[in-house]
């Protein structure tokens, strides 16, 4: 019965995407509004429609209804209720699903905000999303339909023991697709104006606005998966370079180009097709991130599916590779330049230094990943590409970006003289000369580390005195503290605020990996209970294993003591976790985490009271997660619409008024 | 501008095929190690195999362990010199990754048990699937212990 109106719902949205599509590119051609408004109600009915389907499948999975094919496949009567929830992403069926609510959720908002705006781009925007909207309606009516009807059986497996695991697997996944799918959204934008022929100021609004929320998401993302991969897999690091990794930086690289380069296109009137390129080199990218992970061809510790969909999606990507590119070729020449770009060593210059980078990047990243792929489908070879290849391109890459995430916010738009750059540019040198002499002083010898730490103070400078000048000024004109910042910074400047809130956040982030990964310290030792290993300023003391039963696994633990210069600071517990449906434990590490660094233990093997243990000094990791998540505020501050901030500032103004009248 | 912009990526070009092309890792099987010959020296190869009946020997007290891995056909001798994970066993599935010695050993820099459920170890005297053993070294990608 459950199966039944799940499959009427997704045949229902076919049906919707495909013919809302067919109207609204057809409104687009004709100029006509009420064809608009038609589109308008398509977009809605296909997001009611996919929402609740999804939630149609909620109800299967908590009803414990094995009828359903995808129930029969993930659900179990055994796990807590909080895993029965979120087995909706767990496997490829149900992700699949999970993706046509988001989809259905960004097409409606987008719908919605623009309703009564841009009705000469709109109804192309939404018949792109519709199509979009209709292959994955499509991919779940046939080669991954969650919910075909098989014999109930009266238990099923449960979802895949990584799930249950660790809560960041449980909040990654939603990030992910918010940032995948929501890039739909602004190549729906970048279609129009390409098919529009027009890519006007105010259009740039919407599409900046519809290209930063995925990337606040994809960002979060990028880093919940490494710090998943740090709590989890115990080998003691965040990032390996791993295809699923990579899948989900390629988008990130691209739609952070095309964030820059639309600034450019604002000031300047240049750039028009090369940002409409990047967006579209998003989308793509994600589309073809998405056949990476679900399509089972890198079988890495990621892809826990493997499916018959992985051509239907290729399909699909060849498809919108075709389109982007014939759009590109045929229209791109009506997208003219407005003005020029008269100096390199100006504020555009550095911009498009920036955007070289990220594209130079993407390649490194995109050859390095699909380069093996390639090798085995011609000459049926297996291989990849080491870790070594993408540091050796990646880091200098990323202390070139970092240098100009001093520079250009340092530089003047447009043609000045040698004087106002060489005023602009020499201060920021000072702190970056402070920052090396920590580093050195911390015992840090690494080149590339010393040069992260020179070009990340420089930064640091630069960013912090852009982001207090317009509050400085107004402090000298006598303002205020509280309405200095107010005016200052969150209303007037409020998106160069929070872009530099994400540039603070980048610094950190930088410079917090070249020291995590080149200062790090480890060994691997075998123990048994009494003895004793040291790390750095650390002592842990082994005090024998226990075993512990819980709900859905057997936990295999092992105790140590910790302490610091013999003084004991705590106690750490990595885990054996034996899941019925694994061949294997999973092993959990342990962390102690501090403000200069972690103390990371992993269990290797244990057998009866000898533990073989990974124990690991990272130095600093712990800024990396706290920075990303200072990016993506940043990026949500540049993001708030003008009238929430009016509000915050009539409240504020309410109570500055207060103390003056007593 | 556009010049430079063309001499910088053709120059990035000409970095990235001669980086990668230095650190590529082969997946092999120990036939195909000893087929390979000489070219097998110096080369990260990530070894795919069944670790031998009665050929591992633990270091006492410290870490690092000896074995052999086989493919049913050839076998080629193992040094590893961090603690082996939970898992490894003989007559199981492992993924060595590193380089081929002179000495006419393998010296690994990891030692990966596959997580994946679909292996199974084929039955003792039966020819090793070289397709399993290639679906064995991908699912390890990704499990580094540097």
């Amino acid at each position: 019965m459950t199966a039944t109106l799940g499959r009427f719902l997704i045949l229902a949205s076919v049906l919707v995407s495909t013919t809302g599509a067919m109207i609204s590119f057809a409104a687009g051609r004709k100029h006509a509004p009420e064809g608009v408004r038609w589109a308008q109600r398509f977009a809605y009915a296909f997001a009611a429609l996919m929402i609740l389907a999804t939630l149609t499948m909620e109800y299967a999975l908590l009803t414990h209804d094995f009828s359903v094919s995808y129930v029969a496949h993930v659900g179990s009567r055994s796990v807590p209720t909080w895993v029965t929830i979120v087995s909706l992403w767990s496997s490829l069926e149900g992700s699949i699903l999970f993706w046509g609510a988001v989809l259905g959720i960004y097409i409606a908002a987008a719908t919605y905000l623009n309703r009564d705006q841009h009705a000469e781009y709109m109804p192309y925007a939404i018949g792109t999303w519709l199509a979009c909207g209709a292959f994955f309606s499509f991919l779940l009516s046939g080669p991954a339909n969650p919910f075909l009807t098989v014999p109930a059986a009266a238990d099923g497996p449960g979802p895949n023991p990584l799930l249950q695991n660790h809560y960041l697997m449980v909040i990654h996944p939603p990030f992910l697709y918010l940032g995948y799918v929501g890039m739909t959204i602004p190549f729906g934008y970048a279609c129009a104006a390409l098919l529009r022929g027009r890519l006007g100021l105010s259009f740039l609004k919407p599409m900046r606005a519809s290209l930063m929320v995925p990337w606040i998401f994809l960002t979060c993302a990028i880093m919940l998966g490494g710090w998943w991969a740090y709590e989890v897999l115990g080998w003691g690091g965040y990032w390996a370079w791993d295809p699923v990794e990579n899948a989900s930086l390629l988008p990130w690289l691209t739609a952070t180009a095309a964030l820059h380069s639309a600034i450019v296109m604002e000031r300047r009137g240049v750039l028009k097709g090369w940002t409409v390129t990047l967006i579209q080199a998003s989308f793509l990218l994600t589309i073809l991130g998405t056949f990476m992970t679900r399509s089972g061809v890198f079988n890495s510790v990621h892809s826990f599916t493997q499916s018959a969909i992985g051509p239907t999606i290729l399909a699909f990507l060849a498809a919108v590779l075709i389109f982007s590119i014939a759009l590109l070729a045929t229209r791109i020449d009506t997208l003219e330049a407005e003005g020029r770009i008269d100096s390199a060593a100006s504020k555009e210059g550095a911009f498009l230094f920036n955007n070289l980078i990220f594209v130079l990047l993407t390649f490194t990243v995109l050859i390095g990943t699909v380069f093996p792929l390639v090798v085995e489908a011609v000459k049926g070879k297996q291989m990849s590409v080491g870790r070594p290849y993408f540091d050796a391109m990646v880091v200098p890459a990323g202390t070139a970006l970092l240098f100009l995430l001093g520079i250009g916010p340092a530089l003047p738009w447009g043609r000045s003289s040698r004087q106002q750059i060489l005023k602009a540019l020499l201060p920021p040198i000072a702190t970056g000369g402070v920052l090396i002499a920590l580093g050195a002083a911390f015992g840090i010898r690494n080149g590339w580390t010393l040069a992260t730490m020179f070009v990340g103070g420089y930064a640091a400078h630069v960013t912090l005195a852009q982001m207090w000048q317009p509050l400085v000024q107004r402090l000298r004109r006598g303002d205020s503290f509280g309405n200095a910042l107010v005016n200052g910074q969150l209303r007037r400047g409020r998106r160069r605020f929070g872009s530099y809130i994400v540039h603070s956040g980048a610094v950190i982030v930088l410079i917090a990996i070249a020291v995590s990964s080149t200062q790090r310290t480890q060994h691997e030792v075998k123990l048994t209970k009494g003895q004793a290993t040291t790390i750095g300023a650390y002592t842990l003391t082994f005090t024998g294993t226990e075993v512990r039963q819980e709900p859905n696994r057997e936990a295999t633990i092992a105790n140590f003591n910790v302490a610091k210069n013999g003084t004991p600071v705590t106690t750490l517990a990595p885990r054996m976790n034996q899941y019925p449906q694994m061949r294997e434990p999973i092993g959990t590490p342990a962390v102690y985490s501090t403000l200069k660094g972690d103390l990371y233990l992993s269990i290797m093997n244990l057998e009866g009271d000898t533990a073989g243990v990974l124990v690991l000094w990272m130095p600093m990791v712990g800024w990396i997660w706290f920075a990303v998540i200072l990016m993506g505020i940043g990026g949500l501050v540049a993001l708030i619409p003008s009238r929430a901030v009016i509000a915050v500032e009539a409240k504020d103004s309410v109570a500055a008024a207060a103390p003056a009248l007593s | 501008m556009l010049g430079a912009f063309l001499v910088a990526g053709a120059a990035f070009v000409v970095i990235a095929a001669s980086s990668m092309n230095k650190n590529l890792v082969y997946y092999w099987t120990p036939t195909d190690l000893v087929a390979n010959g000489d070219k097998a020296y110096g080369a990260t190869i990530r070894l795919g195999g069944m670790v031998s009946a009665g050929s591992i020997t633990k270091n006492a007290g410290v870490s690092g362990v000896e074995f052999n891995v086989h493919d049913g056909a050839k076998t080629v001798h193992v040094k590893s010199s961090g603690v082996p994970p939970q898992m490894f066993r003989e007559n199981i599935g492992v993924v060595v990754e590193g380089t081929m010695v002179k000495g006419g050993y393998f010296q690994c820099n990891r030692l990966m048990v596959s997580h994946s459920n679909e292996y199974r170890a084929p039955k003792s005297g039966h020819p090793v699937d070289k397709q399993e053993l290639e679906k064995l070294m991908k699912s390890t990608e990704g499990l580094e212990t540097k």
